[in-house]
């Protein structure tokens, strides 16, 4: 009988290798065998690396025989979003325009895994330069949801959450601009973090909006993220924005207990359009944070309704500066047959890139244009000290704060592609924290029913929802903790 | 309605982007909705608050500066590795200057 990894967390690994009762190559066949076997059906990976991956393990298994002490992530197999580059592979950003781009250096994030033991399986699907709720953005086709393949795994991440959720991996990297680590994580049922801005580093990260990228892991567990984030959480010459504050045993800190917490629940992420199973779940969670000895407050942060004009502004300036690099001279697609050299940068970036990149690119160099600076990216830029100094006042009385992640459940996939809007609605109540800069986290609350996939209309798909908690700049000890313990307690996961 | 088409087609040149007619047509609308919703900042009064650019964290002081001294860059090679057209050690254009 074949080795079955596709539910294994870090410590099962760990066990496997400890007890020889499996190889690090096998575990790495087991993973590329369900690869194989799942990845036609969700379109998760955009790029497999099954020699480097066999050659990782090979070394993790020649350390192993030689006695030599294992480091943290030894042969734990490792799914890297495709805007996170890796040496000499393939990293398209789920864009045309970078289609043959092979990346020449690893992020920062990678070569720290790397150095951890990990063992890196293939490149994850992701909206277009993460640009994207649902992951319908990528040049290379939709990533499915494997809890219902008809609806879409959320965004922009999707690849890396779909990977843990259908057992393609046992953690994975991604990155979050608004929520594109949480929400995904909370359609695919997995753990998804949002470090502080600054924790990680972005070297290697290809840039959407700087003031805003994250990287950030998912796992099927809060330890496993825990564990990720140690390894890659830290200083970095190589980025200017990483910070210098110390980093603590993240996974060490998950059992201290949580009991006299006081968790802030904001009532303005409860009204209209949060759908009511949702709410239902979330009500519940409360309950399950009230039962570890939690005191639930509510609060309020006033500017909420203002943050996803404010996020779409900045955002989308930030982009629209970001991808002007994008021009088929020095790496990735040329337009062919252009007369001119302005006429090959216009005509590249017009067949290179995909609609809801030009919107956002067109968008971002309207508001920046002149004569509209000020009414709107400055606007922006002063809302933003708004959203997140409600966040600074809540953390003045409650420890963490707990919200849904997204109003609803995985959509359908083409349920939101006409509108635009409706689909940056959505992002309500992650694109807050993502301005303040502070941690978040999506944590498994339970499923919903919602009509299947089938012809029968009684026939009903079991999706996952999530719940997000926050906590100050550089908590992630506590927000971890906080989460550990729900899991725990919720069943959920 | 707000944005009409040239506005597209001022901004698509400022943005290097050569749009299909259909596109245009549908970024008319679609800038349309939202710059109509991003209005709703203008609710706010904004005069007293200073803008947020950066998330901003406590920090050594000269932590974003490097030591000044030389260290290895790309190699030429590995920096025309990906490039589209290159020759003799360079990247490779389309004629910028006209006799």
């Amino acid at each position: 009988m074949s080795l079955d990894v596709s539910g294994w967390k870090i410590r099962d690994v760990r066990e496997a290798l400890d007890s020889r009762q499996a190889s690090a190559r096998e575990i790495c066949l087991a993973t590329l065998a369900r690869i194989a076997q799942q990845n036609p059906r969700n379109n998760s990976f955009l790029t497999v690396m099954e020699e480097r991956a066999l050659a990782q393990a090979e070394a993790i298994d020649r350390k192993a025989s030689a006695g030599e002490e294992l480091p943290p992530l030894a042969g734990v197999p490792v799914a890297v979003k495709d805007v996170i580059l890796i040496e000499g592979v393939r990293n398209t950003c789920a864009s045309r325009i970078l289609g043959n781009f092979i990346a020449p250096y690893s992020a920062t994030a990678v070569e720290r895994l790397e150095a951890a033991g990990a063992v890196l399986v293939g490149k994850t699907n992701c909206d277009e330069f993460a640009m994207g709720s649902s992951n319908e953005n990528s040049a290379y086709g939709p990533v499915r949801n494997p809890h219902d393949l008809e609806r879409v795994p959320g965004g922009s991440s999707g690849g890396s959450a779909a990977a843990i959720a259908a057992g393609m991996g046992v953690v994975s990297l991604g990155s979050d601009t608004g929520g594109s680590v949480r929400q995904p994580a909370s359609f695919c049922g997995v753990v998804g973090l949002m470090p502080t801005y600054g924790r990680v580093s972005r070297y290697g990260l290809v840039a959407y909006a700087s003031s805003l990228d994250h990287i950030g892991p998912f796992g099927r567990c809060v330890q496993d993220v825990a564990a990720v984030l140690q390894v890659i959480a830290g200083r970095d010459p190589l980025d200017s924005t990483s910070a210098a504050a110390p980093v603590p045993d993240y996974v060490a800190g998950l059992a201290s207990p949580v009991k006299g917490f006081k968790i802030g629940v904001p009532k303005e992420y409860f009204g209209e359009g949060l759908s009511p199973e949702v709410r239902g779940r979330l009500e519940e969670g409360l309950r399950v944070l009230g039962g570890l000895g939690c005191e639930i407050v509510e609060i309020s942060l006033p500017h909420t309704e203002y943050a996803i004009a404010c996020y779409y502004i900045i955002a989308t300036a930030e982009a629209s500066s970001n991808l002007a690099r994008y021009d088929g001279v020095r790496y990735g697609y040329r337009a062919p047959e252009a007369a001119s050299l302005s006429e090959m940068y216009r005509n590249t970036r017009g067949q290179g890139f995909g609609a809801e990149i030009k919107r956002r690119i067109m968008l971002g160099t309207y508001v920046l244009s002149a004569g509209y600076y000020e009414a709107y990216y400055l606007k922006a830029q002063k809302v933003r000290t708004l959203v997140a100094g409600d966040f600074s006042k809540a953390f003045e009385k409650v420890d963490a704060i707990a919200t849904p992640v997204a109003p609803t459940p995985a959509f359908r996939i083409g349920e939101k592609t006409a509108n635009p809007l409706e689909m940056y609605l959505s992002d309500i109540y992650t694109i807050t924290g993502s301005l303040a800069g502070i941690p978040g986290i999506s944590v498994p609350c339970g499923w919903v029913s919602a009509p299947g996939n089938g012809q029968s209309a009684a026939e009903r798909s079991r999706l996952p929802v999530g719940m997000q908690l926050l906590t100050r700049h550089f908590e992630e000890a506590r927000l971890l903790r906080l989460a550990h313990h729900f899991e725990m307690v919720s069943g959920a996961a | 309605m707000k944005i009409t088409e040239k506005d597209v087609g001022y901004v698509a040149a400022l943005a290097n982007l050569e749009l299909e007619e259909e596109e245009i047509a549908r970024l008319v609308t679609d800038l349309d909705s939202i710059l109509a919703y991003v209005d709703k900042l203008n609710e706010l009064d904004t005069a007293a608050v200073l803008p947020m650019a950066q998330v901003l964290f406590d920090g050594p002081e000269g932590l974003a500066f490097r030591e000044d001294r030389n260290r290895a860059g790309f190699a030429q090679e590995l920096a025309l590795s990906n490039a589209p057209e290159s020759g003799a050690g360079q990247f490779k254009v389309a004629k910028v200057i006209e006799r």
